[in-house]
């Protein structure tokens, strides 16, 4: 593979790439015939990143030396972030920058063309890998916000940086509501402050409003709302605003992975987002009448839980991912991965990683306890659209309440 | 209890969020006292913070285009709330190009001070911002805890150099000693010393000018040229220097010989009184 970007192109690779290092800590590299792809996932598979350069985005682009497999890898995010880390110096100095992987080498090769005839070479060892590629379509999701990327921008501002997770949803007169998510222990979230009180370790809420007419489309009814990650969405916001390309964001029921987009003629740019399934209601309606919602709203703290299976805090991250190795067709049928409980919760996670579920019962378990908030990854194909979007989600692993 | 203010004018904001944003430099909690012609920021850290304590007031109708409130009773007509002074702070950087900026206290689940923004936009189409401040509230038995200091009859009082040269001395001062002594005389000398084992480094500021003695003032009778001097943590004395954005319109400094330094500044027609306590 051997690929030359140009000028400002570099910038933008150099964007894409800061804006994948705030998901990953890995990046996975894929030279295809439609273009090169740079791919990452996090550690808990609640997040996946996507960017696919198209070939005129490349003064120069050659994904494979005819005769030759194409080749993919995986390399180190820092180390792959560290030739990009100054977008001034990529902005001011760098002319040309060359990428080129082959099988002898044994070394992913990132040459920087800078003024003055200076050329830096970076040797970047990597590993060979099965091939990333989440399972998620963005057409099966019914509901869509399009919004310029300054708009969405100028709107997670006012959040604290700390925070962690933020809720999308619409209000009333459609309006697009954005609010800080906390979790029922607040402050748990937040760094103890050495303050007396419990006031003022409670966290401050906000909420961002935003007319219908600062979007491009809003196709969502009155009263959904879903919550993810705040950080990976900054991070794709500040390419898509260097980049001014709208974002649009697919999204379904709470607890099914929303997707955010960015096209262009010369890139486009898919993030998968996990979003929290939600089944206690007080803790996601921290005193706002701006959402609607089907259940009356409890009042405060002093409200005893009535479930206690309501507050068990067991988030469960699953995600099926395709890591088959290789091979084009194999990549149709998708074998799927779930890691049930967070990492505090199930034991040493990785192990069930390996396991293929079979994809054909999405339904119960006999013997599920009562459904319970967890988070869901889901890149794809587990839950049928028919199955799930109202009433309670098929529990797809059995929870293990002992395990711990 | 009640309380709802609105701010529209530009310049009002601005002034109200560097207030704010002062206050959240010098106290990580404060007491937010309401009443009804005034607002005041308190720190009492009688223990915690080494004694350091804060009076800062201002008046309401100087800020405010709109300002209800109700207080517990009406012979109390006031409202003691603690919070976090960040998170005000914080709320008001969102309201730099406000075109409303709307403060009300609100129950939501607790008790809250709502900051609503309504920010002007390029477009037609309207956003607000709002922000649920957490706070407690703090019952009138424990009123008593955030009175106005009684200031001390000072020794010396003296006008301060411009604040940024003072602090940029008191930072490097910092470095080498964690302790201050901070001297000065009715002859407008103000001496900033710093001692250890390995140097001395003193700071001369002179002709500073002393305020008028008021005419029963004890310190009348006192030797123009004898210092009077009060060693202090000078961590607290830069968190009070680093706490100045703008130069205020006046700054006082009393010292009350080994008990106490009262820094007494006017910022157009906001007052702070910050008081640091001597080391023994």
């Amino acid at each position: 593979m051997k690929c030359v970007v140009m000028g400002s192109n570099v910038k933008v690779l150099g964007k894409a790439v800061h804006s994948l290092s705030r998901i990953g800590d890995e990046l996975y590299l894929e030279p295809l015939d439609d273009g090169l792809s740079l791919r990452t996932v996090n550690s808990s598979r609640s997040a996946y990143a996507c960017f696919l350069f198209a070939p005129l985005f490349f003064q120069q682009y050659q994904a494979a030396t005819p005769g030759q497999d194409l080749l993919r890898c995986k390399i180190l995010m820092k180390s792959f972030l560290s030739i990009f880390r100054s977008l001034v110096m990529l902005e001011k100095t760098v002319e040309k920058c060359c990428i080129s992987l082959n099988d002898r080498s044994s070394c992913l090769v990132v040459q920087l063309h800078c003024k003055y005839g200076v050329r830096k070479t970076h040797n970047l060892s990597f590993q060979d890998c099965e091939c990333l590629q989440a399972v998620f379509n963005p057409a099966s999701c019914p509901h869509v916000l399009r919004a310029p990327a300054r708009i969405l921008g100028e709107a997670v501002l006012p959040f604290p940086p700390a925070l962690a997770e933020v809720t999308l949803g619409i209000g009333r007169g459609r309006r697009v509501i954005l609010r800080s998510y906390q979790e029922e222990e607040a402050g748990a979230q937040v760094p103890p402050v050495p303050g007396p009180t419990d006031s003022t370790v409670k966290a401050m809420m906000t909420e961002m409003s935003i007319g219908e007419e600062d979007f491009q489309q809003l196709q969502a009814p009155e009263g959904i709302a879903i919550t993810f990650c705040l950080k990976e969405f900054r991070g794709l916001l500040s390419f898509a605003e260097s980049a001014n390309l709208p974002v649009s964001i697919h999204f379904d029921a709470p607890g099914r992975p929303a997707i955010f987009t960015l096209e262009d003629s010369l890139l486009d740019g898919h993030f998968v987002l996990a979003t929290l399934l939600e089944l206690d209601p007080h803790s996601q309606d921290l005193g706002s009448s701006q959402l609607h919602r089907p259940v009356p709203q409890l009042q405060g703290h002093s409200t005893p839980h009535q479930d206690d299976f309501a507050n068990d805090d067991i988030d469960s991250y699953m995600i099926a991912m395709e890591t088959t190795v290789s091979s084009e067709g194999l990549r149709v049928l998708p074998s799927v991965t779930l890691t049930p409980g967070p990492q505090r919760h199930c034991g040493p996670g990785p192990h069930s990683e390996e396991e293929d579920n079979d994809e054909a019962e999405p339904g119960p378990v006999p013997g599920t306890p009562p459904p319970k908030k967890f988070r869901s990854m889901f890149f794809g194909s587990i839950l049928d659209p028919i199955h799930s979007p109202q009433g309670p989600s098929p529990v797809l692993a059995e929870d293990s309440d002992g395990e711990g | 209890m009640k309380f709802r203010a609105k701010i529209v004018d530009a310049a009002c904001l601005n002034h109200f969020t560097r207030v704010s944003n002062m206050i959240a430099k010098l106290a990580k909690t404060c007491t937010l006292r309401i009443s009804p012609e005034k607002l005041n920021f308190i720190l009492c850290d009688r223990l915690v913070g080494g004694g350091v304590s804060m009076w800062c007031e201002l008046e309401q109708e100087n800020f405010f285009s709109e300002f209800q409130m109700e207080g517990v009773s009406a012979e109390n007509n006031a409202i003691y709330l603690e919070l976090t002074s960040e998170n005000l702070s914080r709320a008001l950087k969102t309201a730099q190009n406000a075109r409303t900026l709307k403060i009300k206290l609100t129950n939501k689940h607790f008790p809250c001070l709502t900051v609503s923004v309504e920010l002007l936009s390029m477009s037609t189409s309207s956003r607000i911002v709002t922000h649920d401040i957490p706070l407690k509230v703090i019952p009138r038995k424990l009123w008593k805890d955030f009175q106005q200091p009684s200031v001390p009859d000072a020794d010396v009082s003296i006008y301060l150099p411009v604040l940024k040269t003072l602090k940029s001395v008191v930072e490097k001062m910092k470095n080498i000693s964690n302790h201050l002594v901070i001297e000065a005389n009715l002859n407008g000398e103000l001496n900033l010393k710093i001692e250890t084992d390995l140097v001395c480094v003193t700071t001369h500021f002179k002709d500073l000018g002393n305020p008028p003695l008021a005419s029963d003032d004890a310190s009348r009778d006192r030797d123009p040229a004898e210092m009077a001097e009060v060693h202090v943590d000078i961590r607290k004395l830069l968190q009070f220097l680093a706490g100045q954005q703008v130069n205020p319109t006046r700054a006082l400094c009393n010292l009350v010989s080994s008990r106490m330094v009262h820094l007494d500044l006017l910022h157009e027609d906001v007052c702070l009184q910050y008081f640091i306590p001597a080391l023994s």
